[in-house]
């Protein structure tokens, strides 16, 4: 409880510094330059300068931090990835070298990719068709909210919610996992699902799919709302069919948001770490980049070499759609 | 849709969508059932029977033979197999772990030694002998009883004390609020600047924001660590503190805040700002009258979505906060505890839901902010 208010207390200093910071350089700023009450010449002389000043007081707190906690954080990671364990000697790329001929880490890229090209198809595909579905019933509000639902879930709590679907029991008991027992009432054997090589990806993949298709399904959904109703009224008199307006009218019309959907679960999916440490830590081949790069952090002490030189990779793999999000945002400001 | 027109499509999409929820709601809806169950039950049947009568294998031990009584010229041991448990009745018992179900309930077993064995369905057994019985041990008695039902909060209050969730659920509170209040009012500051302040560098400083949403916090860990513990080292404290991880998240999430709130200001009218300005208005005026409390569905998605990762966050809390006792949050202690309790179903799903309940309470309650942020982020990319 201590600790709670020493919490609280913390926020509300926090809360006040900022306050008393932003509030006091505009105090001082405009004690140094006064506009108010001076001539003419004075004062816009003044006021250009203040105006040109404050937007950066406005800023610097946010680009400390900024600066702080992403920016040279990303360029000692490159740093860092070109040194030994330690970060003290200049290395080349062995690192890079070690990483091309290291098994686990071309087991990593292996799996990273199957959940690359599986789990945002996944999560769009449900989301679309959750999305489309629940547009025609009365109850679709609530079937959203319930499917919307996972994405509060943090994604150790998620796994353990289905490392308990996938429990495992000999032969001849009674099985406690649903998973099992589905398999087992269908007569068939039951199998220790996470830890069978190759095919375990798929039932940790199963877990951030069913996070992450309620994202897909709100975002979509209003995507399909905005669709305009004259394009589909008109396909309709045209006698087009449900699947054809669906697929010919709406999706064509609304590609930037699935693009945008893909792309942001794509981002998060490189991201995956918390599912595999506590579903298998990487171990039975399910290994992936960010579990991979974390073990390196802390493994024998910590290797910082080669832990960065994981995290590069992902940066690199994260970089065309920084790009892309780029450009696409600098697009929709000239629209401004 | 006028009924007229239900056809057996209508029908069909009420179904599949129907069978979606089930899909999405059931893992969830498994867990708080287990949770709630009996920890004896739970280990040996599934959460989709809690509400039938199950049975269950129980070994009964009898009392020594120093117990026994004279009966009508014989000896007699009696008891109750059920005491002490929580099953209802019995349906077959045995002596022997090779056939603990050879006899129905009601029925005499003849034990090895020329002894005599009855367990009623009430759970009464009488051993009967002609001879003196000898020997403290006591026979074993193994029998099927049917169980009923048990729901119990005995598993919350276990992980609560015993499990150290309880500790857990008050450090993930002191990690998440002021890593959610902090970043807001430096975010809303910034973004102001960005959205109505023209300078210049804006458009690339709005660029950089973008590109830094999406860099991996991966790359992030490494020189971070090292930072800290330079601090650490420099100014003789701890490098793994409560402040440290508030700031760490306050950077973490600056980004998507200042991105959510300059976008939301930008759509707000620039004659409200103009009008002011022409009163005489300063900047600062104009934003902490004007701006601020007319932003504030957009900070309130933001608080939502911060609250959320920094509550359910694991990898920067097991990076940059100890291990101890009031410092491990609860998705770190649910780590531990899949690694050390594997099997305990009864902690692990009592502890999940622990740490899982604020998450779903600030969901539903304020789904609506939630989903406006959602949009404000993605959708105006496409």
């Amino acid at each position: 409880m201590q600790q709670l208010v020493f919490a609280v207390g913390t926020m509300l200093a926090g809360v006040l510094g900022c306050a008393a910071y932003f509030w006091g350089t505009s105090f001082i700023l405009d004690l140094i330059f006064p506009s108010k009450g001076r001539s003419g010449v004075e004062a816009s002389r003044n006021l250009r300068i203040t105006n040109a000043i404050r937007p950066w007081l406005f800023l610097a707190p946010a680009l400390f931090a900024l600066t702080i906690y992403l920016i040279y954080p990303v360029a000692m990671s490159v740093w860092f990835s070109l040194h030994d364990r330690a970060g003290q000697n200049f290395v080349g790329a062995s690192n890079y070298v070690w990483m091309l001929n290291d098994g686990e880490f071309r087991q990593s890229i292996f799996n990273n990719f199957l959940w690359l090209l599986v789990v945002p198809a996944l999560a769009t595909f449900f989301g679309l068709v959750i999305a489309a579905l629940t547009d025609r019933i009365w109850w679709g509000n609530i079937a959203k909210t319930l499917i919307f639902m996972p994405m509060a879930i943090s994604f150790v709590g998620a796994a353990v919610i289905w490392k308990f679907i996938y429990d495992y029991r000999a032969e001849g008991t009674e099985q406690i996992g649903l998973l099992n027992a589905i398999v087992v009432a269908f007569g068939g054997d039951p199998q220790a699902w996470i830890t069978l090589p190759f095919w375990n990806n798929f039932f940790l993949m199963a877990i951030l799919v069913w996070i992450q298709t309620g994202f897909a399904m709100v975002i979509l959904s209003a995507a399909l709302r905005g669709i305009p109703e004259e394009t589909v009224e008109a396909a309709v008199i045209d006698g087009a069919n449900g699947w054809q307006i669906f697929f010919k009218i709406m999706v064509p019309q609304i590609w930037g948001t699935i693009a945008v959907v893909w792309t942001t679960i794509t981002i998060l999916v490189l991201k995956v770490f918390d599912i595999v440490l506590a579903m298998t830590n990487g171990q039975w081949q399910s290994q992936v980049l960010a579990n991979l790069m974390f073990d390196w952090m802390f493994r024998g002490g910590g290797d910082f070499g080669r832990g960065a030189a994981i995290a590069v990779v992902i940066m690199v793999l994260v970089i065309p759609i920084m790009v892309w999000n780029i450009r696409n945002a600098a697009k929709e400001m000239k629209g401004h | 849709m006028n009924p007229a027109t239900r056809s057996p499509l209508t029908w069909a999409v009420h179904l599949s969508v129907l069978l979606l929820v089930a899909l999405w709601t059931l893992p969830t809806a498994g867990l708080l059932i287990s949770s709630l169950r009996d920890k004896d039950q739970l280990a040996v049947s599934g959460w989709w029977t809690a509400l039938s009568t199950s049975t269950q294998n129980i070994v009964a031990r009898a009392p020594g033979a120093d117990t026994q009584i004279e009966r009508d010229g014989k000896f007699v041991i009696s008891g109750d197999v059920l005491e002490g448990t929580a099953a209802g009745e019995v349906s077959a018992f045995g002596f022997s772990s090779r056939e603990p179900t050879a006899f129905k309930a009601g029925e005499t077993a003849e034990l090895n030694d020329g002894e005599k064995l009855t367990v009623q369905a009430d759970g009464s057994f009488e051993i009967v002998s002609d001879t003196k019985m000898e020997g403290s041990r006591g026979q074993r008695i193994f029998f099927t009883a049917a169980v009923p039902p048990r729901f119990t909060f005995d598993n919350y209050v276990e992980v609560l004390s015993a499990e150290g969730i309880g500790a857990s659920f008050i450090n993930s509170l002191t990690v998440a609020i002021p890593s959610t209040v902090i970043p807001i009012l430096i975010a809303a500051f910034a973004a102001y600047a960005l959205a109505w302040m023209p300078f210049p560098g804006r458009a690339i400083l709005i660029a950089v924001v973008v590109g830094l949403l999406v860099v991996p916090l991966q790359m992030s860990l490494i020189p971070l660590l090292k930072l800290y513990n330079g601090v650490g080292a420099f100014f003789g404290v701890p490098a793994k503190t409560y402040v440290g991880i508030w700031l760490a998240h306050t950077g973490f999430g600056l980004p998507l805040a200042i991105y959510l709130l300059r976008n939301y200001m930008a759509g707000l009218p620039r004659e409200i700002m103009e009008s002011a300005r022409v009163d005489g208005a300063s900047d600062f005026d104009i934003f902490v009258k004007i701006i601020l409390p007319l932003s504030f569905p957009a900070l309130a998605s933001f608080a939502i979505f911060q609250f959320l990762w920094t509550w359910n966050d694991l990898l920067v809390a097991i990076v940059f906060l100890g291990a101890g006792q009031d410092e491990l949050v609860l998705t770190g202690r649910l780590v531990n505890l899949l690694g050390s309790r594997g099997g305990n179903w009864e902690i692990l799903t009592a502890s999940a839901f622990i740490t899982i309940v604020v998450p779903l309470i600030v969901f539903f309650s304020l789904q609506r902010y939630l989903v406006r942020g959602l949009l404000a982020g993605s959708v105006k990319g496409g």
